[in-house]
């Protein structure tokens, strides 16, 4: 090791890095020569020694490597303090405590004013790695002084160091506008390096600031021009860098489509690109097809299926269909190009293309019958179940123009039992439709498949589908032909859009392995690292009402959260949920006695409302609960709320909106790690929010909140996500309104009014549940017609009454009226009897259900007497049905690269839907590969769905 | 960062092995799962980034060499693989070709390379100019060199000027520029042009003493716009001339805060050759071939082909190296060619027609024509039909760029811009030059 030969000594080091692990003791003998070399007069060896000694992961060799790294880091050559930076990060990865009781991190900060732009840029790389273990330490701190000198590092080291410096850059969070510009001004001419990976971080930070920008700006117009062309560059890269550059031009396509919206062509396909290439433009030029350039994308298309590789081909014609969906004056030229197809009869090709046809058929109902007789001919040749399950979906739901449904149907159920999944549940729906269209004929048919699919086979989804089926059709088949045939939400382009906030994540990451994969790093990567959620700054407030029209189709309307889809165990679901065991001996269709397992779900009060309705159902027996003492459960929160409502020390209730109680600390910071939160509920011109107070008491910068509400008994949730715009630093405290809206998914609470919320910033998640006031819920229509009043009022039972009285309110009638109209209580009709004001009020909460009273003053006596009486919406069977006939879906076609909407349900079926995507998910072969599947908006019958299970 | 680099010969086994990070685990295990699941894998590789148990295998190919770069962290992809191209490109300028027994002989070298340019897995200095400082083939000996010459590679290595040394000396102060394109070209069988681009790249080669601020002029029309401002009359001249430049990258030798607020190209170049500048245009370019297929089923087992091209570039001008594959069904059993010009030839093997011409002149016309017989089969698939491609090489920029100066500076010694022998030579070869039929 004391030679003077450097290419020795070299060699030497290697190979007690490789070895020094497994003999420990071996290489302690080594230490004085790395403490010597350390010294040495050539800044070469001196470099060579203390990079060799970082990685030597010998926990006694680390202790002595300290008084050379110290030496190193303040050494006068360059080329040893640069090595000194990353020996650091070296360190800290093997002691990290190490590192900080050493003070080599302020060593380190201070190596970022170094005057060699090397060093600077391995200081940074040092440092950004050491920050990401630590999330909350505020270990990089940025601000201008420092931004300013990394810029000026920027121009004057190597392209690696600027790779460094970019990714850096990336995660700092301009003050304003002013500053996001005029570092986008200096970072632009990195567009032009030759360098694509310096290009990309480029690109990064540049999508991430334009975000604070104004669109108003000129310089946000120049930006977006200046973007293309760099990108179209990275395209006659070397094709494994073509693949990155590509995968990340996905997401800046789907972020900002005005970009490249005139580059279409050159995502064409070349001949001799490889496979995964080509995959991957293509999924571009759909995301780029518009009306303007939709004929040369069609014949593109047209030309790629002809093509060799079987996935590309498939993948081509799928994009054909898309296509037809997203730009709606093609769609015709779609189909009469997936028929010519069609006729070229090479088998993957027609399957794909029936596949796609279906989508069609589901996107332009009614249209494009036609074609159905070309697809019929195909149908021997159909071998694989997506394709067969999208054939018999066509037949089903066009059973009526199609002469010889019922044979061709019959013909598939003559191998039920080797079909798969997915076919045999298409079967059974599409016979089911035949029968209700055309009864006469098919009884036997039906009769068939059902009892195949409840007696004979072992899936419980399949099972459980029929005897929906049987148990529909044998109650009510008018019902039946309501929730089987009726009309089928359209499907639209976005589902295999990214999901926004997801989107947003992953713009933050552009470039690396994140991108590539289209996973957030946390799916990746072990450990601590890349838990950090990075997210984009918010946009600044003058841009707000700039957002223009033409960023509406990149996804879900900005600032809408996507809505959740619970998984399991949604309320609908669990009402359908029909205990019926062991299939009963003997024909069901006699209605045999069935428990309605979920009954008990509508537990306490909520049942008493309901009981009475829900006996009236059909001839099904339910074992419906004794009718429970109402005033002690819906009583009490009402109750409260009234309370409230009538609270004097609050002063006079603002007329512009309801009532608004103070704020109340919901939680304190002590159970937070220093975040307090208390807030309120208003309702104001008909929208609801929460009023939130974040303040920070802890010592450190809190950022990146959010927030999520559990379900609850009206279906609350936030409006749009928690916006924090800046960093909370300590002592800090931040206003928020976060609007609500009750689309939320449903479930009982107790006592009603509880809502639980889960708030996360950097630091932790946060658990904490509040009551909020009943009366934020009452709708402003909520004023009754007095007829329709004294019916209902005469209507409602008995059970569903209660009386209490409020004390101490020395009010009169009148004064009492106004201001509970201000919260939405209606006065209908006012009485006087016997020297008592008697008042008729009604109100109605956001699920519908009304709530009529009667408040009896009398004057001189504080205490008010009132008599409440809630009347459900309509009755439990009537709703059930129609909740169904709006949520129903008849087809699915889970597939992991490519899957429209089918709505959102709260239906039995829509649950085992789910479940049999995610099990698809799971088995596909790599599951880095599929893009994340945005999430299906509500649709709006679910959310009355959800009303109707409120009650 | 990047956790460990492999080198595998085409059978699977590992050449070098060097691994820098811990985090990656147990050696033999991820370049095993890497041979297992991409280099043995049965089916074509389907991305060129593979993560195999929570692990990301970075791969390019050279040859039959296998460059992995393994790693567990997000990092920045892109820079990975612009670190293995200029891995090889390192690798390429040290010992020529990237072969196993070429890596079999430089064992040392290439460690001691990827322990330089590689620290913690971070990509360090790798200029090769730099880098042949001070690690060398024959091995350095410390001793012989002065402190002087030490500190003047670590300042080289760690430099704002990395890529250029102090104190080089020329008698003979020259330069040569080669402009050289590719034009791409993806034509329908109709005639239309689906879509056209020229990738070009300016390549210099320098033999300049000291150290020179170059500044390198071309017929940009950005540039010519805002010169041609004073007077109308050049503007409408010049203005045909210029050509519009979509995009361009340039070497780190090059301002690029500079360009980007003047658009001007101004630099101090490496000694040698280097890439000054690479370009991409897509507006007005000549493309120096038209390629006019005709092909005819005749029944099931013959196909008539007949193909045109026309050179279209002045007559004075010689292309050279034509070649025409025209590709043909697999189940070609016997094909009879006629070609008024050059020498074709059926290739059984490669499924293609090759024709050859040695040289054409400008605006002239060729034509071949085949008659292919098939072997009937009952493949319901019908034929591809790839398109036909070409190869050329013209003694132009098709793009249209003209180089308008390179101007040399050095205020420290005494030469002049005057002294300064220049060359300058353009070439336009095809990229891929496709027309479908």
């Amino acid at each position: 090791m004391q030679t003077d030969n450097l290419e020795l000594k070299k060699l030497v080091y290697l190979y007690l890095m490789n070895y020094a692990k497994s003999q420990p003791d071996m290489a302690i003998m080594a230490v004085n020569t790395f403490v010597k070399d350390c010294e040495d007069p050539n800044p070469l060896i001196r470099a060579l020694a203390v990079r060799t000694m970082g990685c030597i992961r010998v926990d006694k060799i680390t202790e002595y490597l300290c008084e050379p790294l110290r030496k190193c880091l303040k050494d006068e050559d360059p080329y040893v303090r640069k090595t000194a930076a990353v020996c650091v990060a070296k360190l800290h990865d093997i002691n990290a405590q190490l590192v900080e009781d050493q003070g080599f991190l302020d060593t380190l900060k201070d190596l970022i004013s170094d005057s060699n732009p090397m060093v600077v840029a391995n200081a940074v790389a040092a440092l950004s790695e050491i920050a990401e273990s630590h999330p909350s330490s505020n270990l990089l701190d940025l601000n201008p002084q420092s931004i300013n000198k990394l810029l000026t590092a920027l121009n004057e080291c190597t392209e690696w160091g600027q790779i460094f410096i970019l990714d850096c850059l990336a995660s700092y969070m301009p003050k304003d506008d002013r500053e996001a510009q005029s570092i986008c001004e200096r970072v632009t001419p990195r567009l032009s390096h030759a360098n694509s990976a310096v290009v990309l971080s480029a690109v990064k930070v540049l999508m991430k600031f334009m975000e604070m920008l104004s669109k108003d700006l000129d310089y946000y117009g120049t930006l977006l021009k200046k973007l293309a062309p760099p990108l179209v560059t990275l395209l006659s890269a070397e094709p494994e860098l073509q693949y990155v550059a590509l995968r990340n031009i996905n997401l800046i396509v789907q972020k900002r489509p005005e970009i490249l919206k005139h580059e279409m062509k050159v995502f064409f396909v070349k001949y001799n690109d490889p496979i995964y290439v080509k995959l991957e433009k293509l999924d571009i030029m759909i995301r780029l097809a518009s009306q303007a350039n939709i004929a040369q994308v069609l014949a593109e298309l047209k030309e790629y299926a002809t093509e060799v590789d079987v996935d590309f081909v498939r993948k081509a014609v799928r994009a054909i269909g898309r296509c037809a969906i997203k730009v709606e004056q093609s769609a015709e030229r779609c189909v009469s190009t997936l028929l010519d197809l069609i006729q070229t009869k090479v088998n993957y090709v027609v399957q794909e293309a029936i596949v796609v046809i279906k989508d069609i058929f589901r996107k332009y109902p009614n249209k494009y019958e036609s074609v159905i007789a070309t697809l019929c001919e195909n149908l021997d040749s159909l071998d694989e179940p997506e394709a067969r399950a999208a054939m018999i979906w066509i037949v089903g739901e066009y059973a009526e123009r199609i002469d010889n449904a019922d044979e061709l149907l019959e013909s598939f159920l003559e191998g039920f039992h080797d079909e798969s999944t997915q076919v045999q549940l298409q079967l059974l729906t599409a016979i089911v439709k035949l029968f209700l269209k055309k009864p006469t004929e098919t009884q036997e048919l039906v009769q068939q498949v059902l009892s195949l699919a409840t007696q004979d086979s072992d899936n419980p989804d399949l099972r459980d589908r029929g005897y929906i089926y049987w148990r529909l059709l044998s109650t009510d088949p008018v019902a039946a032909k309501e929730v089987v045939l009726a009309e089928k939400p359209l499907i639209s382009e976005e589902t295999d859009l990214i999901e926004p906030t997801l989107l947003d994540e992953l713009i933050c990451y552009i470039g690396t392995l994140a991108s590539v994969y289209h996973k957030p790093p946390s799916a990746f990567v072990e450990g601590s690292r890349g838990v950090v959620h990075k997210s984009l700054p918010p946009r600044t407030g003058s841009s707000e009402s700039a957002e223009s029209p033409e960023a509406a189709p990149t996804g879900a309307p900005p600032g809408e959260q996507p809505a959740v889809i619970p998984a399991q165990g949604d309320l609908l679901g669990d009402l359908l949920n029909l205990d019926l065991g062991p299939p009963v001996t003997g024909p069901p269709l006699t209605a045999a006695p069935v428990q309605m397992g979920a009954v008990d779900l509508l537990g306490g009060g909520l049942d008493s409302l309901m009981g009475d309705e829900a006996e009236g159902m059909g001839g099904t027996n339910f074992a419906a609960p004794p009718a429970g003492t109402m005033p002690a459960n819906l009583g009490a929160p009402i109750g409260g709320g009234l309370g409230d409502l009538f609270d004097l020390t609050s002063g006079v209730g603002s007329l512009s909106g309801s009532y608004v109680a103070p704020k109340a600390v919901w939680l304190p910071a002590m159970k937070a790690k220093g975040l307090e939160i208390s807030g309120t509920f208003t309702r104001q011109v008909g929208s609801i929010s929460m009023d939130l107070l974040l303040t920070n008491k802890a010592l450190q910068v809190m950022s990146d909140f959010a927030i999520q509400f559990n379900r609850n008994s009206f279906g609350l949730a936030p409006a749009a996500p928690l916006q924090v715009h800046a960093p909370l630093s300590p002592n800090q405290t931040v206003e928020i309104s976060l609007p609500l809206n009750t689309v939320g998914s449903v479930m009982k609470m107790d006592p009603l009014n509880n809502l639980q919320v889960a708030v996360k910033n950097n630091i932790d998640v946060f658990y904490f549940s509040t009551l909020y006031p009943l009366h934020i819920l009452f709708v402003e229509d909520g004023k009754m017609e007095r007829q329709m009043f004294l019916a209902t009022w005469k209507d409602i039972p008995n059970e569903n009454e209660a009386q209490f009285q409020i004390k101490d309110c020395p009010l009169n009638a009148e004064a009492v009226s106004s201001k509970l109209q201000a919260s939405n209580i209606f006065t209908i009709a006012k009485r006087n009897v016997e020297g008592q004001d008697m008042l008729y009020q009604s109100l109605k909460l956001t699920n519908s259900i009304w709530v009529l009273a009667e408040l009896r003053v009398q004057p001189g006596n504080p205490n008010l007497t009132v008599r409440l009486l809630a009347a459900p919406p309509r009755s439990l069977a009537h709703s059930l049905a129609h909740s169904l006939a709006h949520t129903h879906t008849d087809t699915h076609t889970p597939t992991h690269t490519h899957t429209h909407t089918h709505t959102h349900t709260h239906t039995r079926e829509g649950r085992l839907q789910h479940q049999e995507e995610e099990i698809l998910c799971s088995k596909s072969p790599c599951p880095l590969e599929g893009p994340r599947r945005h999430p299906r908006p509500p649709s709006p019958a679910s959310s009355r769905a959800g009303a109707a299970v409120g009650a | 960062m990047i956790g460990g680099l492999f080198i595998y010969n085409h059978k699977g086994e590992v050449l070098i092995s060097r691994v820098y990070r811990d985090d990656i685990g147990n050696r033999r295990n991820a370049v095993d799962a890497f041979r297992v699941n991409v280099i043995h894998a049965r089916q074509q590789v389907r991305s060129p980034v593979t993560n195999i148990a929570r692990t990301s295998f970075f791969h390019v190919k050279r040859s039959n060499i296998w460059l992995a770069a393994v790693t567990k962290q997000n990092v920045n992809a892109a820079m990975v693989f612009e670190f293995l191209y200029k891995m090889c490109d390192v690798m390429a300028a040290y010992f020529g070709k990237i072969s196993e027994e070429n890596i079999k002989n430089n064992f040392v070298l290439i460690y001691e390379l990827l322990d330089e340019i590689l620290d913690f897995g971070y990509p360090q200095n790798s200029e090769t100019g730099a880098l042949k400082t001070f690690i060398t083939q024959q091995g350095i000996k410390s001793q012989h060199q002065t402190k002087e010459e030490q500190s003047q590679i670590t300042s080289q290595v760690t430099g704002q000027i990395g890529w250029r040394r102090e104190g080089i000396k020329y008698r003979r102060n020259e330069l040569f520029l080669d402009v050289l394109e590719s034009v791409n070209l993806l034509m329908s069988p109709q005639g239309q042009v689906l879509s056209a681009h020229v990738s070009g790249r300016v390549v210099m080669k320098s033999y300049l003493s000291g150290m020179p601020e170059c500044k390198f002029g071309m017929n940009d029309k950005i540039v010519i716009e805002k010169q041609g401002k004073g007077t109308a009359d050049e503007t409408g001249k010049s203005g045909k001339q210029s050509i519009a430049i979509d995009d361009c990258t340039f070497h780190q030798c090059v301002r690029l805060s500079k360009f980007d607020s003047e658009r001007s190209i101004s630099f101090i170049p490496p000694d040698g050759e280097f890439e000054l500048m690479r370009y991409r245009t897509t507006k007005d370019i000549i493309l120096p071939f038209r390629v006019i297929p005709l092909v005819r089923e005749v029944g099931r087992t013959k196909l008539e082909v007949k193909v045109v091209i026309k050179s279209n570039f002045k007559p004075s001008l010689l292309a050279q190296k034509i070649e025409v594959r025209i590709p043909t069904p697999l189940n070609t059993s016997g094909v009879q060619v006629i070609c008024m010009k050059g020498k074709a030839k059926y290739k059984a093997s490669e499924n293609a027609i090759v024709w050859k011409i040695k040289r054409m002149a400008g605006m002239k016309e060729s034509q071949i024509s085949a008659e292919i017989e098939l072997l009937p089969t009952n493949d319901k698939k019908k034929w591809a039909r790839p398109p036909i491609s070409m190869n050329f090489e013209v003694p132009f920029a098709p793009s249209g760029l003209k180089v308008r100066y390179l101007k040399v500076f050095e205020p420290k010694l005494n030469y002049s811009d005057h002294d300064v022998i220049k060359w300058v030579r353009y070439i336009g070869r095809s990229g891929i030059y496709e027309t479908r039929c």
